[in-house]
């Protein structure tokens, strides 16, 4: 059987956290009753205006700039028509042949070296309404009675990133999510939530036999929330359309709604017949020239970006760890932290996550003690520790002073007993089973309530046998 | 260029308008006219010319992430001809 190469191409769209919508200025608030942040610019109300955001247009140049963009020298508004309870206007103001950003590129790490991935374009636009479907198959958007409309995301600001073809894996296109992802939440212009619904995504995905140059007819997966189901949700297209191939059918292009409830993705109906959006310039809106002294001043003050970060510290921990760390948005404190560098990455990104302690509280000279002695206090303490090191006054002497007893004289009476109480265990460890030495350090633990230093009294058992 | 009954056919559906049988040979004819007008600016030298996004010669217009004042909820739905609690209510999308 011939080998097939999937195809990926990625739509993103990213909700910037402006305190006002896009062409007016009422406040967005995810939780408010229905149609409370509206006003008659978002609801459609004859003879409003829109007037643009200034911050979501820095913004918009800012997310550019960090995905590598050229920032155009003029931008315009366009009308992108179509009909829709979401839509009172009757078309969406977006942006079509004229971009704010375009001709981007990042370059991903990955466990297997490099990869680049183009970005065709990042434009702005604007939310629609939120339409919830009642009655009908509980729900479901399929055989629903009615729907309700809140226009309160109506007019929120909206970047849309689109990305070249260039992804070749489910795992790759979920990892260039989640360190995107990673990137608006530090550039602080988006909160990107996706169980809020202030990022989502479609994919497109195709697939060809190797060293096929031109694309076949792809499938679109359709407003995606969760990385784990997109990577899910693309390689069983994948899967379906190599199975089609190589039955000798055809795929034909059409929108998948992928439900990862039960792993299947009926065909919606299309919006719009032949995609005929009929886009033109919005009238009721001049030209955007931004200031190339703005450009070079939001270019000046780019943070280092989570896919450099990523790389430079795959050097002192691996791969998976420097992922890890940053895509959590760990590594900060990572890097803040004294100590063995694996030793630190594994806490930090594990033990101390589980806690739920804030990175950004945490004392990490402290924490790099505590990481330092934790073979020489009781397990329990270095729990407690981890717990309280967000903690003011934080200080990790209290925890290393409840260290292990590792006084001898304190441990030996216990030890002594523990073997005599074990008669037949001793004979059969000096037999032979050595492998009980265990259950022997096990029980001095026990009965010294976790608090003994385990390598003492390892090596402190070890002797008493032998004797 | 001449605007084809097929093609007065596809816009009307896209712009939801429904046309009677009279009429479509009449928007054929008068749309045609407008394109033919339009296309009068081909036969202009326009080597350098800028496409015109907007008449007015201004760049830049916005405002300020400020927050103002939004409707209530039964203002916003003063005019709706159905609702339900605080939201909407329109046929099936």
């Amino acid at each position: 059987m011939s080998a097939w190469e999937p195809v990926i191409g990625l739509e993103i769209h990213v909700h910037l956290k402006t305190r006002t919508k896009m062409f007016c200025r009422c406040p967005i608030a995810y939780f408010e009753p229905p149609n409370t942040q509206t006003c008659p610019v978002c609801l459609a109300m004859p003879g409003s205006l829109p007037v643009p955001n200034r911050k979501a247009v820095e913004w918009t140049i800012l997310l550019g700039l960090a995905l590598g963009c050229e920032i155009a020298p003029r931008a315009i508004f366009h009308r992108k028509n179509y009909f829709y309870p979401d839509n009172p206007k009757g078309y969406q103001i977006s942006q079509y042949d004229e971009p704010l950003c375009v001709d981007g590129r990042v370059v991903v790490p990955g466990s297997d070296g490099d990869s680049e991935v183009g970005i065709v374009r990042a434009h702005l636009e604007e939310d629609a309404a939120k339409t919830v479907h009642v009655g009908g198959a509980e729900g479901r958007i399929h055989g629903s009675e009615s729907s309700l409309v809140d226009f309160n995301r109506a007019g929120t600001p909206l970047v849309e990133i689109v990305t070249a073809p260039d992804i070749r894996s489910a795992e790759q296109a979920k990892r260039f999510l989640q360190v995107l992802r990673q990137m608006v939440v530090e550039l602080d212009i988006s909160d990107a939530e996706m169980e809020k619904g202030s990022m989502r995504f479609d994919v497109n995905v195709s697939v060809r036999e190797a060293g096929e140059s031109d694309f076949r007819t792809r499938t679109e997966l359709k407003n995606m929330n969760s990385f784990n189901f997109a990577a899910k949700g693309i390689e069983r297209e994948i899967r379906r359309q190599v199975e089609l191939y190589e039955s000798g059918g055809t795929v034909v292009q059409e929108t998948l709604h992928f439900d990862p409830g039960n792993e299947s993705a009926p065909p919606l109906r299309s919006k719009e017949e032949a995609q005929d959006y009929r886009y033109f310039p919005e009238p009721d809106l001049v030209p955007l020239e931004p200031d190339r002294e703005l450009v070079e001043r939001l270019r000046g003050g780019l943070p280092e970006l989570p896919w450099a970060r990523i790389r430079r510290l795959e050097a002192e921990i691996g791969f998976t760890l420097a992922e890890g760390l940053v895509t959590s948005g760990r590594d900060e404190l990572y890097s803040r932290v004294p100590g063995e560098r694996e030793a630190v990455a594994n806490v930090v990104m594990n033990e101390l996550a589980a806690t739920g302690v804030e990175p950004a509280d945490v004392n990490a000279e402290e924490l790099g003690k505590v990481i330092a002695a934790r073979a020489d206090i009781p397990r329990a303490a270095f729990a407690e520790a981890l717990a309280a090191s967000g903690d003011e006054g934080f200080s990790a002497e209290r925890y290393l002073a409840e260290s292990a007893i590792a006084d001898v004289s304190e441990l030996d009476p216990v030890i002594d007993r523990i073997l005599g109480q074990n008669q037949q265990q001793v004979e059969a460890y000096r037999g032979g089973k050595e492998g009980l030495l265990g259950f022997f350090v096990g029980q001095v633990m026990k009965e010294t309530g976790g608090k003994a230093n385990p390598k003492v009294v390892n090596e402190r058992v070890r002797e008493k046998l032998k004797a | 260029m001449a605007i084809s009954r097929d093609e007065v056919l596809h816009v009307a559906r896209l712009a939801r308008l429904e046309l009677a049988e009279g009429e479509l040979d009449r928007f054929a004819e008068q749309l045609s006219a407008i394109l033919e007008a339009v296309g009068k600016v081909g036969e202009l030298d326009l080597e350098g010319v800028e496409p015109t996004a907007h008449p007015l010669d201004l760049v830049n217009v916005w405002a300020e992430d400020e927050p103002r004042p939004c409707l209530s909820a039964d203002e916003a739905l003063a005019n709706a001809p159905d609702r339900e609690g605080g939201s909407f209510r329109v046929p099936a999308a």
